[in-house]
């Protein structure tokens, strides 16, 4: 943490200073409990246009290389660039990506680059905590990641009522931090398991295969009538929220909210845009889970760490990313479903511009916090756009640094949550939902 | 006269009291005949509840007790040669040798070394960044101070005053298993961990006067990749005054550990925080609930329910040179542990006053372990963070995972302690949605249950007996015989028109394992 370049979080003391811990000796319950009952926590900022519904993180898990996708440098040289020399131009004048996202440079009229990403922060954990939630680690806290934030001001608390839960993993979660931090787990992720790329997309615990509802209805009947301690302890509170829960996954099971996941009435020429491979139909699916209401999607998408045969890596998996993501901003688009979602592609760092061309790396890039690429599109975001540079190389920002609370803070504004607004946590302190100093109005 | 009749006495003296009827049993959960030794324990509770007014409940079944014993003891169920075994035996005492017998278990030594690689922050990544090896050095020799009973205090000593390498003196990972280095960061986690004190609890002179034990820890790297020695700066010249959490002051000289230093005051016999924090935990961990709740966070305002209770084990715990398992064997002896969990008051004071053993859910990594047990088949666990990968050999049980950055979706859902900050609620039992779903229709657990090799045995073994197959199913999964009643029901359901036997033998082990009953220890 040591080479960490900037301030992400108003610190105790700051927070002492602003006189922001006044409320500081509640317990969380409290805390939580007025924010659940929701008065102005989640009132818009000033902001005239409608709020964004749903976020679909497309999450680059490894850390993608920014020269070799959004950020290309032919003219730093072999030793660079690689085998990537000659970066596509995209339908939008002045913007090159590169040239394995053929389908992406169709889009960039709906997208927005960030190429002055930075956190300077080379490990992956820590980065990916940085990433996902804006903030440095310490304080004794873990913070909640940015699906959880949106859970907790979007999701049952505030008025959401879908059976499906607000916060889905495709298709397995992460797994360098809890997502759901310090708020708990009611805003924990739900992750589908399964594979959507399969004939069949089996999620764990919605989709059973081969049990028909006439046996799940006689195993349930079963089961209650041997439910001896149960109905010994009538009362119990305990039982009681084991029983609501039950009520509920039971809606899910018996009911049509299942539904969502059987993808056998979308068209296979669709489906084929999308590429048949789990990332591709993971996007497919994200865009169904956004039409029924679900305000926050991760798509995890791994094998970016790619320290040793960096090139060979790309060839193969560049074609997967141009295809589902370019597919999933066109598809929402044709839905109308574009302004009211945002996309965010982003990984936890970049790779190091300059190739490593020894052995054992072979052509491999290291991890590189520095300076990196992300984009965005929809929700509000503008696309076409360019926010900040990197220098010749991609080694450093040279222009306009956006941090990680940044792009979230602003995220969270087009959702019309107030990223100045108070975060509910254990502690009672006077946390913000995501304080930051520069948000990327020029793109919103 | 002897004891456990006595223990039962003291029970019912107590039920006639509140003036109420010996009340009906209920079967299979309930006794009325208390094997169990008449402890001081119990005569402390009940005079908590005898001046409320709370009746307390009856003790609990032979059955349930076995289960629970097991359970909280060693984090495992019992098998079905065991139960009959513990059932059949008429001994009076039969209780008493159980526990003495599952206190030295090799399980015992695995669940326990669970929880406390929970409370000490035991994994590889983030925000605690222990790395792989460390952890593996550092869960072995708690391991190992568990397998020996080594005397608390003993234990807490070598915790708080080691120096040198985190691969060859793995106790010094206590000091890196903290998320900040800064001396204010090492006593923040040394009060909650030993002191049972929440820092912000404490006031600022107390917190900063602590802080001075702790400011000469440092660390360094070597050669070796992940290798941090952890090592003391050397001493500001001349002596120096510093002040223990309880107000005294001490000279520490510059030859002086000064962590040493605190770690002497921290186990002095009459140290308010010391026994206090150790066997109040203790009592929760078995009891469900602390003297002082939560056990972490132990505060002028927030005193014991029971101060009796508490000074009696923090005596005993004094008594025996710090024995951990001579406050177990208190415990689970008492009558008051052995209660069954159907309350007999609804006074609201109950269950805060230990009237009753409180349900509640099996604790992730048991419940994993449980349901491999009962159908017979096994998890393959890894972690594909931090590199090196981790893998672990197939088969291995879950209470025996070192590292809290093993991948596990499971484990993650029921509520693993993301091992952040050490505090015990970090540890969420509490039922989801999710989970629901999970038991009720995945096909991780439909696949448990179709591929038993157990099922499939008891199946073949029972022929075309079905009252002995679904007495051996419940056996297995419930720990105890089916009632008539429940034995009626279930054989129905196999006769159920259009039922096929294995979709039947399927059904009530899916039935039986989504009961409450299993999913809670009671």
């Amino acid at each position: 943490m040591s080479n960490q370049k900037h301030t992400y979080v108003i610190t105790r003391r700051e927070a002492l200073k602003l006189g922001l811990l006044g409320a500081a000796g509640l317990t969380f319950v409290e805390r939580f409990g007025g924010y659940a009952r929701g008065e102005d926590a989640n009132s818009p900022p000033a902001n005239k246009r409608t709020p964004a519904k749903a976020v679909i993180e497309l999450w680059m898990s490894g850390g993608p290389s920014h020269l070799d996708t959004f950020d290309p440098k032919p003219q730093a040289g072999n030793d660079y660039c690689g085998p990537f020399k000659n970066p596509i131009a995209t339908n939008v004048d002045g913007i090159k990506i590169c040239e394995l996202l053929p389908q992406l440079a169709k889009q960039a009229d709906k997208y927005s680059i960030i190429r002055s990403m930075t956190h300077g922060v080379n490990a992956h954990e820590t980065a990916t905590y940085i990433m996902k939630t804006g903030r440095k680690p310490g304080d004794n806290l873990v913070f909640p990641g940015m699906g959880a934030v949106v859970s907790l001001f979007k999701g049952y608390d505030h008025g959401y009522k879908g059976l499906i839960p607000p916060y889905i993993v495709l298709t397995a979660t992460e797994g360098r931090f809890s997502e759901e931090g310090f708020l708990g787990p009611r805003y924990k992720p739900f992750a589908t398991g399964g594979d959507p790329g399969q004939k069949r997309f089996v999620v764990s615990g919605v989709v059973a295969e081969g049990i028909s509802d006439q046996r799940q209805l006689s195993r349930r009947e079963l089961l209650h009538s041997l439910d001896s301690l149960g109905k010994a302890m009538l009362g119990n509170p305990q039982f009681e929220q084991l029983d609501h829960c039950e009520e509920k996954a039971y809606n899910l099971i018996l009911g049509d909210g299942g539904k969502v996941f059987d993808m056998s009435n979308e068209k296979d020429e669709l489906r084929d845009k999308y590429g048949r491979n789990k990332f591709g139909q993971s996007c497919l699916m994200a865009r169904r889970l956004v039409e029924i209401g679900v305000p926050y999607i991760t798509v995890n998408y791994g094998g970016w760490d790619t320290h040793k045969q960096n090139f060979e890596i790309m060839r193969r998996k560049l074609p997967e990313l141009d295809k589902g993501m370019a597919t999933l901003l066109q598809d929402l688009s044709d839905r109308g479903l574009l302004d009211s979602t945002i996309v965010e592609w982003a990984g936890e760092f970049g790779r190091t511009p300059k190739i490593l061309w020894e052995s054992p790396w072979n052509g491999g890039r290291g991890h590189y916090g520095d300076c990196f690429s992300a984009v965005v599109a929809g929700g509000g975001f503008k696309g076409g756009h360019v926010v900040g540079a990197s220098d010749d190389k991609g080694e450093e920002v040279a222009r306009r640094p956006v941090l990680a609370a940044d792009l979230i803070g602003s995220i969270y504004e087009l959702l019309g949550i107030d990223p100045d607004g108070p975060l509910p946590n254990p502690k009672g302190l006077a946390l913000q939902v995501m304080p930051s100093a520069n948000r990327l109005k020029e793109i919103m | 006269m002897n004891r456990p009749l006595l223990a039962a006495l003291v029970l019912m003296a107590i039920i006639n009291q509140c003036g109420a009827e010996p009340p009906q049993i209920a079967p299979p959960f309930e006794s009325d005949i208390g094997i169990v030794s008449a402890s001081r324990i119990d005569t402390l509770v009940s005079a908590g509840l005898k001046n409320r007014g709370i009746k307390p409940a009856l003790l609990c079944s032979d059955e349930v007790f076995i289960r629970r014993v097991y359970l909280d003891v060693i984090g495992t169920l019992p098998s079905p040669p065991e139960i009959r075994k513990f059932l059949e035996d008429s001994n009076p005492n039969k209780r008493i040798s159980l526990i003495n017998r599952l206190l030295e278990r090799e399980e015992f030594v695995d669940y326990w070394t669970l929880k406390w690689c929970d409370l000490l922050r035991v994994k590889s990544e983030f925000p605690i960044n222990l790395w792989p090896n460390a952890v593996q050095a550092y869960y072995h020799w708690i391991h190992d101070c568990i397998r020996t009973n080594m005397p608390y205090d003993q234990f807490v000593r070598e915790l708080l005053t080691s120096s040198g390498s985190n691969f060859r003196v793995p106790q010094v990972n206590f000091y890196r298993a903290i998320q900040g280095r800064q001396p204010s960061d090492i006593a923040r986690t040394v009060a909650l961990t030993f002191m049972g004190t929440r820092y912000e609890s404490l006031p600022q002179s107390t917190r900063t006067n602590m802080e001075v034990f702790f400011s000469q820890v440092a660390y360094k790297k070597t050669a070796e990749w992940k290798e941090e020695i952890v090592y003391l700066n050397p001493a500001p010249v001349g002596p120096r005054e510093a002040v223990f959490p309880d107000g005294k002051t001490v000279q520490i000289r510059p030859e002086d550990d000064p962590r040493r230093v605190f770690a002497d005051w921290l186990t002095e016999p009459n140290n308010q925080w010391f026994a206090r924090n150790i066997t109040n935990r203790v009592w929760t961990w078995l009891m469900g609930r602390g003297i002082i709740n939560e056990p972490d966070d132990i505060r002028p305002d927030n005193p014991p329910v029971n101060p009796e209770l508490l000074a009696f084990l923090e005596k005993e715990l004094v008594r025996s040179k710090y024995d951990l398992k001579h406050i177990y064997r208190l415990i689970l002896n008492s009558g008051i542990y052995q209660q069954s969990s159907i309350p007999r008051s609804d006074n609201p004071q109950a269950e805060a006053m230990f009237a009753c053993y409180p349900v509640r859910r099996l604790d992730a990594e048991v419940l994993i372990d449980a349901l491999d047990q009962i159908s017979g088949t096994g998890e393959n666990y890894s972690s594909n963070i931090p590199e090196p990968f981790t893998f672990i050999p197939e088969g291995r049980r879950a209470i025996k995972l070192e590292d809290g950055s093993i991948t596990s979706q499971f484990l993650e859902m029921f509520g693993r302690p993301a091992r952040d900050t050490g505090l015990e609620s970090e540890r969420n039992n509490q039922p989801s949605d999710f989970q629901r779903l999970y038991l009720l229709n995945s096909n991780d657990i439909k696949n448990k249950i179709e591929r038993s090799p157990i099922l499939r045995q008891q199946a073949e073994a029972a022929k075309g007996n079905r009252i002995e197959l679904i007495k051996n199913i419940y056996l297995t999964i419930l720990s105890r015989y089916p009632t008539q009643a429940e034995s009626d029901t279930a054989d129905k359901y196999f006769q159920k028109e259009g039922m096929t036997r294995k979709a039947a033998i399927e059904d009530l082990a899916w039935a039986l394992i989504n009961t409450k009953e299993f999913l809670y220890r009671h």
